[in-house]
């Protein structure tokens, strides 16, 4: 290997800038990797030249230090600018794919200008075609990641959102509360749910607490377990746990799942499972007497 | 240092389990506590355990027993002031306590014991 690495490139770069990111941008466009719906020319361009410059730089110090490590700190800079431009761009609804034609494209118009300096030295030309090759291929796969550690970020907060939108423990009357469980009821909402209701009833000092599961659309095993896990833990908290909301098709599901739900109070609706609950918190709910309707 | 203290509280024998209680403390209070109840005769413990940050099946298994030897002396136990933590671990462990009374705090207790008629079944002796 020679002593500087990657020194036509630096070359090459250095002389022709201004070209290289004009031909850059044309072949992007061309391999359809432009989005002027999402991005104008010139934003488009600062990005590109931005890159462009980080990349040089990268190269530089790169082939100064004789050592090729894309780890490197050398191509910190590059990576910091790869990742803030893959943000905005995962914001605008870029898809990873064009943002990593966008990169490669850089190749086309490299390629070109070493071939034509190194016309005269082939086995040199091959060996930084390569390198170079690699580099891009490297950064272009950087990006990729960064795109999806951008994605699963925005899921990871949207299931924390959803996660606390899904756990309201209400208050329905003194000593009493009631968690109405929507939708899928998996280890990690099971966990959660257990612990909200399990803080509440310390906060409210509840005796009485009342799932509803009208909203859970299946139960299987693993959730006739969650819920009866969760039912043991009020127990031992002190509190008792009802389970309303149990349709028919599900009451029959869990017989056949030959789930056992011993001394859990269970209810097929949340009227029932109240006025269990306010029975036995003392209270009652009857009518307004019907004399004094009439006097106001 | 004793860990755990029995009181007599209106009636019933109080336990209180401080944090720093350990595996021998527990067996003491185990022995302390059945040879109070065969005295007193008395026929309600409430075992206060709002202190205990950290349970294991240890725990878990010596509060069960605690509550077995009780009934044998026609005492019934109640464990209170649990924490959710605590409460989870133990559900975790797959020890739900199945023969343990449970109340949120003492007086919730000792309401419940009254209606149950536990305490003034006490004040007979």
């Amino acid at each position: 290997m020679p002593d500087k690495i990657l020194e036509t490139t630096l070359e090459v770069l250095k002389e022709d800038a201004e070209g290289i990111l004009a031909d850059w941008i044309e072949q992007a466009d061309e391999d359809g990797a432009k989005r002027i719906d999402l991005f104008s020319e010139k934003e488009e361009r600062d990005q590109a030249a931005s890159l462009l410059r980080s990349f040089r730089l990268g190269v530089r110090d790169a082939s100064k230090d004789g050592e090729f490590d894309l780890q490197d700190e050398h191509w910190a800079d590059l990576r910091g600018i790869l990742s803030e431009i893959t943000h905005e761009r995962v914001e605008r609804g870029v898809l990873p794919g064009e943002m990593a034609a966008l990169i490669l494209a850089l190749k086309t118009p490299l390629f070109e200008r070493l071939t034509e300096k190194l016309e005269s030295d082939p086995e040199r030309l091959i060996e930084e075609v390569l390198l170079l090759s690699k580099a891009i291929d490297a950064f272009a796969i950087y990006s990729n990641e960064v795109f999806i550690a951008e994605r699963e970020q925005v899921i990871e907060r949207q299931r924390d959102e959803m996660m606390e939108l899904s756990t309201p423990v209400v208050e329905l009357w003194d000593k009493v509360l009631t968690l109405p469980l929507i939708g899928t009821l998996d280890s990690l909402r099971a966990q959660e749910v257990m612990e909200s209701l399990l803080q509440a009833i310390v906060e409210r000092q509840a005796e009485v607490v009342i799932v509803d599961i009208t909203g859970v659309k299946t139960v299987d095993t693993q959730v006739a377990q969650h819920l009866l896990r969760t039912a043991a833990a009020v127990r031992l908290m002190g509190a008792r746990c009802i389970i309303s909301g149990i349709s028919p098709k599900i009451a029959q599901t869990m017989v056949e799942l030959g789930v056992d739900v011993g001394e859990v109070r269970t209810r097929s609706s949340l009227r029932s499972a109240l006025m269990d609950a306010l029975t036995s918190v003392g209270v009652a709910i009857r009518p307004i007497n019907d004399d004094k309707r009439n006097a106001k | 240092m004793n860990a755990a203290a029995i009181y007599a509280v209106e009636g019933v024998l109080l336990v209180s389990i401080t944090s720093d209680i350990t595996d021998t403390d527990i067996i003491d209070l185990q022995e302390a506590l059945s040879k109070r109840i065969a005295d007193t005769e008395c026929r309600g413990v409430v075992v206060d355990i709002s202190a205990l940050e950290i349970v294991d099946t240890f725990v878990g298994r010596v509060l069960a027993q605690l509550t077995s030897v009780a009934r044998l002396l026609d005492a019934e136990t109640y464990v209170v002031g649990m924490r959710p933590a605590v409460a989870m671990t133990l559900v975790e462990l797959g020890m739900y306590l199945p023969e343990n009374h449970t109340a949120l705090t003492l007086s919730h207790a000792l309401d419940k014991m009254r209606q149950s008629g536990l305490i003034d079944g006490l004040r007979r002796g």
